[in-house]
């Protein structure tokens, strides 16, 4: 997490934030976590499908792994209440660690696909599960101008909610 | 004649004024210096929902902790009186394992009992400010011309039947099917099954298991307790009843102990039972009250999308499922953006209601739009940490459904034979000790508002008839 962070104030010194593109939630299979699969339009010019496809259905099947209710899930299950649930508070749960095998997946891509192309993946952790939330950076040292740059100052005060509110 | 000591006053010290600090040079290091100085705030502190934290964010609670205390001190009192008084003669007379079986049951309920209502429930973090808007780009495109928008739901197929996504107002999100906005806490909690007040906590996907163990658990307890005293009053001779009646304590206690154990191994077994049938069937109590998947809403015949089909598979995936970590991150650090974010965000949410209420005509619930403006958020926190969260935010119509289907299930769940009897007549015992404690209000939560609680009194008082909902505020 703190590399994603050096990544992010690295990019802001010579990038600006414009955009933000969201990934949601797929429930055709119910309330497991999966993402959509659906390639975002505002990334059409940034990077090729394949590689946004392959970056989320990898992450689909890391949280189907953690969410697998199958031999491993029981024996925990059944430990857990014999124990009165207080092993929870002692050992880590399956889930939590392939949770940090997906923040590493994701730091690994950012690194790899997604920095290169001035792209940001945010760990959907950190957003409650809700949604995959990929930061779009305009290049600003070169001076590349694009339509989005309009509301790049309004984009850069997001965080202080102005762009949000109506 | 005195001698007066005059001392000379150094002017140039008066003159000179204090050195000032070298001005900081503001980079991001010089900012980051600044912010290690100061104490990195937990996200716990400016939480936005209704909930209490202690001992630095470890432990989540409920603004109001309902009647907990009720709940712990009947356990203990009526535990403490079965070791004290039958625990010696049935030791005697039948076998040491009576106070070994005992003490466990006793401590599984009480470790279950704490970590239902010390845990997260499975809070949903509100949407930041980004998401919001995305969604509210969403919804407008789909050609919203009218001043008063249509409630904003999605639809969307899971396993091949139709289930609509409502939107929330207050944590500005299409909340993820099974998830509900619980208005006492004012979270959206997943899989949110009810609030209850006899733990103090909501009761949703991360602390389900805990609560279903404590209510089988305490239902064996009670049971148990409840047969060591019949025993013990059957096994006592003639002569040592005589002698206990002269006794008035030991009598009396007897007496008590039965009287609690009766009522409650009824009442709990009942509901002990129909959470049984929740957990065979993967159903929760809003949706069972709501008639979701059974056809009472008046729509085509709707099948549980959500269930295996098999009781054994249900009942697994329910209670031996893997364990979701939470969402909330309560003890994290905040980051720098969202340090700045925090009071500003606050502030912006004290304007809302008046735009808000425009448009969510729907909404006329007083009592949310009477309460106080938010409370700044970093409010010293006193002992141990504890601190409520406020949000004024305005409660949309389904909040208003769901507190509906709250109070629904603090009643429950009507008309289910015996259980549902049961559990009435549980509520209506509470009531008749709560207001044998006079003044001290249970509900009342420390600093809080009491836009709630009137709700919750007239809750109370309707619990005498037997169980219907009572009249929206």
């Amino acid at each position: 997490m703190a590399t994603e962070f050096d990544n992010f104030h690295e990019m802001r010194h010579c990038a600006l934030l414009a955009n933000k593109v969201f990934i949601q939630r797929d429930y055709s299979q119910g309330t497991a976590c999966r993402f959509q699969t659906k390639f975002p339009l505002e990334l059409n010019s940034r990077m090729e499908q394949a590689l946004f496809a392959e970056t989320v259905k990898t992450l689909n099947s890391y949280y189907a792994e953690a969410e697998e209710i199958g031999g491993q899930s029981y024996l925990e299950g059944c430990l857990a209440c014999a124990t009165a649930y207080i092993i929870f508070l002692c050992l880590e749960t399956r889930y939590e660690k392939v949770l940090k095998k997906i923040s590493g997946y994701i730091q690994e891509q950012n690194e790899k696909i997604y920095a290169p192309r001035g792209l940001l993946l945010t760990d959907p952790t950190e957003r409650g599960m809700r949604v995959i939330e990929i930061s779009v950076f305009e290049d600003h040292c070169s001076g590349s101008s694009s339509p989005s740059s309009s509301c790049n100052g309004s984009s850069s005060s997001a965080m202080s909610g102005d762009c949000g509110t109506r | 004649m005195k001698n007066c000591e005059y001392q000379q006053i150094d002017l140039e010290a008066l003159s000179t004024p204090a050195p000032t600090p070298s001005p900081q040079p503001v980079t991001e290091n010089g900012k980051k210096k600044e912010k290690t100085a100061k104490k990195h705030r937990r996200k716990w502190e400016v939480f936005k929902g209704k909930n209490r934290f202690c001992c630095d964010g470890r432990i989540i609670m409920a603004r109001q902790s309902g009647v907990l205390p009720l709940t712990l001190g009947l356990i203990l009192v009526t535990s403490v009186l079965f070791f004290i008084f039958d625990c010696p003669f049935l030791v005697q007379h039948l076998t040491v394992c009576i106070p070994v079986i005992g003490g466990a049951l006793f401590v599984f309920v009480v470790i279950t009992l704490v970590q239902t209502s010390f845990s997260d429930p499975g809070i949903l973090p509100r949407a930041t400010p980004d998401e919001a808007a995305d969604v509210e780009k969403q919804i407008d495109d789909a050609g919203n011309t009218t001043y008063r928008p249509p409630p904003r739901t999605r639809e969307v197929l899971i396993n091949q039947q139709a289930v609509k996504l409502k939107y929330c107002f207050t944590c500005k999100m299409f909340r993820p099917p099974r998830t509900s906005h619980c208005s006492l806490c004012d979270n959206c909690v997943e899989r949110f099954d009810h609030h209850c007040p006899w733990v103090g906590n909501c009761v949703g996907k991360r602390n389900y298991r805990f609560f279903y163990t404590f209510i089988v658990s305490l239902s064996f307890l009670t049971a148990f307790i409840f047969g060591c005293v019949t025993t013990h009053l059957a096994l006592t001779s003639e002569q040592e009843r005589i002698i206990q009646e002269l006794n008035w304590v030991a009598a009396n206690v007897q007496l008590l102990k039965l009287v609690i154990c009766f009522f409650s191994v009824w009442s709990i077994l009942g509901l002990s039972g129909f959470h049984t049938y929740l957990v065979a069937s993967n159903l929760t109590t809003n949706e069972d009250i709501k008639g979701s998947w059974s056809g009472k809403s008046g729509a085509e015949a709707a099948t549980n999308p959500y269930s295996h089909r098999n009781i054994f598979i249900n009942c697994c995936s329910v209670l031996c499922g893997p364990m979701p970590p939470s969402l909330i991150d309560r003890r994290g650090f905040l980051s720098a953006e969202e340090e700045e974010a925090a009071p500003q965000a606050i502030g912006r949410e004290v304007e809302l209601p008046a735009l808000a209420s425009k448009k969510d005509i729907n909404v006329g619930t007083k009592c949310v739009s009477e309460e106080s403006p938010a409370r700044p958020p970093s409010r010293p926190p006193d002992r141990c940490g504890e601190r409520t969260g406020h949000n004024p935010v305005v409660n949309s119509d389904t909040a208003r459904d769901n507190r509906m289907a709250a109070r629904g299930a603090r009643h429950t769940p009507a008309a289910r034979g015996v259980g549902g009897d049961a559990h009435t007549h549980h509520h209506a015992k509470a009531h008749h000790k709560r207001t044998q404690r006079g003044a001290k209000s249970a509900l009342d939560g420390p600093g809080g508002t009491r836009a709630s609680s009137p709700s919750l009194g007239r809750s109370s008082k309707d619990r005498k008839n037997a169980g219907s909902p009572p009249p929206l505020p």
